[in-house]
């Protein structure tokens, strides 16, 4: 018994391969927050006044809050003045008019990352807006896209190019008041993605964010709005890493969808921050609010995340079903290993009539790895068969690790079909045995039977990026047995 | 081609297995009867190196090396194959998949090139033939929602494909009907060559009925007590194991 737990143990712990640090010249704001360092961050962004206003306004409101306490999470307390909210990569200054005028150091960083932007402009279809600490570096294939009317493009090259769309639909999901960290996102945000579906067009390839976090002692704050009008399809992938610190980093996002009458939006993440190092040092705190509203009748969201990274995560991405008809979907694998601490869930807000959801999660603990499924279904008097069907499934590598399931179901309509199942499991010795009586390594066995663990949420995700979720969760529990 | 010497082992700090002596030649079939808690199990389990059975004693040579220093997945490699009493469920993960990489992670290990998709198919289709199995059960995933026989008929299944050099079957034949254990005891029979050698573990001679052993053995206190011929499964399906109610022929006391 004894050997297999530290056969576990050597297998769940391994290095973080995207913990390099890139030397590139950045022009950051000096540490802290008051309304200067916001007045700052919009005029380094030339933003119009309805922006600035906006993000006072946000900032005062955060003045007037404090940080939620009711997750199952532990950190010591942050100091929100000792983190710079703006850092640029100094080229930008330059402004990069083509990937040709981009820093080859930040493209060598990209391709680290596994993100060739050049190569995946020519050969793997997929558009890449790439967010570096906090700005927008390049976005491939806008000219492509733009044809079909489709808008891709960084959050400040939308405000700047589209404030009319900006300001009908920023903040109309998550409004600035909306918590802790989406009110300080709000103030502070300093670049992100924009994505504009027109009505009736089908996105004819996945449209993809890759964000890093890199300068030390800053935070990032990015802002993602997609906007899928009517009829329209999207299909989105966001991906993260950061390099190795010491010092918590705190990253602080705010995603807000929308899907007007008929539309679809499919969002994927695949979260890689930074996890810390085996005895909990260092590693990013995501405090991250994800948010769509299915505002048109028949229109579907669905939210799938591979979560791996991070020592703590904090993420309910959230469907609010306001049109008749509209699905909204949650497929979840959370990973938590060493001291990583992950709360994480969604909320289904049932409006419509005959609305649906569906949430599959699957949370997987190792090491000393603390992980919470807290998900709210909420069925309003106005939504008339209404259904949802969740089921959340935990899986435990070790005894040292922990799993909890806090589902709450508020149904205020007889007409509601609401249904829970909720397993754990762990992967014994009996399995690992068997696999390894087959000539299986231990590795080999427990990436099997985590992917297989896995598998609903993988066949959620978009083809090419399943199989990288694969390889990550296999890295992420990879060990160095002899 | 095995060579057990003195072997001591202890499960949980209780010595199981007190000095137990064997030897197997390529080619052979032997079975080890006995009564419930004499070892029997125990001895297939760590032959094939299952974490927490503890060697004390003795020494266990495989094809002139030392066994017991092998990792179970190199003992697996190297061609033990141990088929088990109670077969593990894998949620996620088809049949079909798990075959293959075992299959492939074998063939490795011998420097041979990985099977890919077309041709193991075309491989698992003639063994499944052979044993008279669905091909639907490849695509469910492994052991999940099968049946007692079906479990153990995928074991049989499995060593077919892996085509062990030392197969130890742990009691294959409990919980099966005639027609299953028919199935299981022509798959064990067609595995039967010169190069390998097979160790039956089981409570029952009915098995043996099938596949005739080459020699028995019976395991007593963790020892072997006896040891005989095919006959000596025989006489003790008339005497039993010396404790009432435990006469190995007895199917009233099969669980």
């Amino acid at each position: 018994m004894l050997k297999e737990a530290t056969q576990l143990d050597e297998l769940v712990s391994r290095e973080y391969r995207h913990g390099f640090v890139t030397d590139l010249e950045t022009d950051s704001v000096a540490q802290g927050l008051n309304e200067e360092v916001i007045r700052l961050i919009s005029a380094k962004k030339d933003e119009p006044e309805f922006m600035l206003e906006w993000r006072l306004k946000a900032y005062r409101h955060w003045l007037t809050m404090s940080e939620p306490g009711w997750s199952t999470i532990h950190h010591p307390p942050i100091d929100y003045q000792a983190i710079s909210y703006y850092s640029a990569p100094r080229s930008r200054q330059e402004g990069p008019q083509s990937l040709a005028d981009i820093d080859p150091e930040l493209l060598r960083t990209y391709e680290k990352l596994g993100v060739p932007l050049e190569e995946r402009e020519l050969l793997a279809g997929v558009a890449v807006d790439a967010v570096f600490d906090s700005v927008s570096v390049a976005t491939t294939f806008k000219a492509k896209l733009a044809e079909l009317g489709i808008i891709f493009c960084s959050f400040s090259e939308a405000v700047r190019e589209h404030p009319e769309l900006v300001r009908q639909y920023l903040g109309s999901v998550v409004p600035y008041t909306d918590n802790y960290f989406a009110s300080l996102n709000s103030a502070v945000f300093s670049d992100g993605s924009f994505c504009y579906i027109p009505p009736g067009v089908h996105c004819p390839m996945e449209l993809s964010t890759y964000f890093r976090i890199n300068a030390l002692n800053t935070g990032q704050f990015e802002r993602t709005l997609i906007i899928a009008d009517r009829d329209s399809y999207v299909s989105y992938l966001e991906g993260c890493t950061a390099p190795m610190r010491d010092e918590n980093q705190l990253h602080a996002a705010v995603v807000e969808l929308i899907a007007l009458d008929n539309a679809q939006i499919r969002y994927a993440t695949v979260q890689n921050w930074y996890p810390g190092d085996k005895n909990g040092k260092g590693g990013i705190y995501n405090f991250v609010t994800k948010r769509g509203e299915c505002r048109g009748d028949n229109s579907r969201i669905s939210w799938t995340q591979v979560e791996t990274g991070s020592a703590i995560t904090w993420k309910y991405p959230s469907v609010i079903l306001k049109g008749d008809h509209a699905h909204g979907e949650f497929h979840s694998v959370a990973l938590t290993n060493n001291y990583q601490q992950a709360d994480t869930g969604t909320k289904m807000i049932h409006l419509g009539k005959n609305t649906r959801s569906t949430i599959v999660s699957k949370g997987i603990s190792a090491g000393h790895g603390h992980n919470a499924y807290r998900g709210l279904v909420k069925i309003a008097k106005s939504a008339i068969g209404a259904r949802n069907y969740s089921q959340c499934d935990s899986l435990l590598l070790g005894d040292r690790c922990a799993a909890h399931t806090f589902p709450y179901i508020e149904v205020k309509h007889p007409s509601a079909r609401v249904e829970h199942e909720a397993t754990t499991s762990r992967i014994g010795e009996d399995q690992l045995f068997y696999c390894q009586s087959r000539g299986l390594s231990a590795e080999d066995a427990v990436s099997m039977i985590v992917n297989g663990f896995c598998k609903e949420v993988f066949q959620e995700l978009p083809m090419e990026f399943a199989v990288e979720a694969q390889k990550l969760l296999g890295v992420s529990l990879e060990g160095s047995i002899g | 081609m095995l060579e057990i010497r003195n072997l001591q082992v202890s499960v949980a700090g209780q010595p199981i297995l007190k000095g137990l002596d064997l030897g197997v030649k390529g080619g052979e079939v032997h079975a080890i009867m006995g009564p419930n808690g004499s070892g029997k199990s125990t001895l297939a389990h760590v032959l094939a190196g299952r974490p927490g059975y503890v060697v004390t004693a003795g020494e266990v040579l495989y094809q002139g090396g030392n066994l017991l220093d092998l990792a179970a997945e190199d003992r697996a490699r190297q061609g033990i194959f141990l088929a088990f009493q109670y077969p593990v469920e894998i949620s996620g993960v088809t049949n079909v998949y798990f075959l293959k990489a075992a299959l492939n992670a074998r063939r490795r290990h011998n420097g041979q090139p990985e099977l890919d998709a077309i041709d193991f198919l075309a491989l698992i289709r003639s063994k499944l033939k052979q044993l008279d199995m669905d091909e639907s059960l490849l695509y469910r995933p492994v052991n999940e929602g099968f049946s007692g026989g079906e479990k153990k008929r995928n074991e049989i299944l499995q060593m077919a494909l892996l085509e062990p050099t030392l197969a130890l079957l742990d009691e294959s034949d409990s919980g099966l009907d005639i027609d299953a254990l028919k199935v299981v005891a022509n798959g064990i029979n067609g595995l039967r060559s010169p190069q390998r050698a097979i160790i039956l573990v089981t409570h029952y001679q009915r098995l043996l009925n099938y596949v005739v052993p080459d020699r028995v053995h019976v395991l007593a206190d963790g020892r072997i007590a006896r040891s005989g011929g095919r006959e000596l499964a025989i006489e003790l399906e008339r005497t039993g194991y010396g404790k009432p109610g435990d006469a190995p022929g007895t199917q009233a006391a099969m669980p």
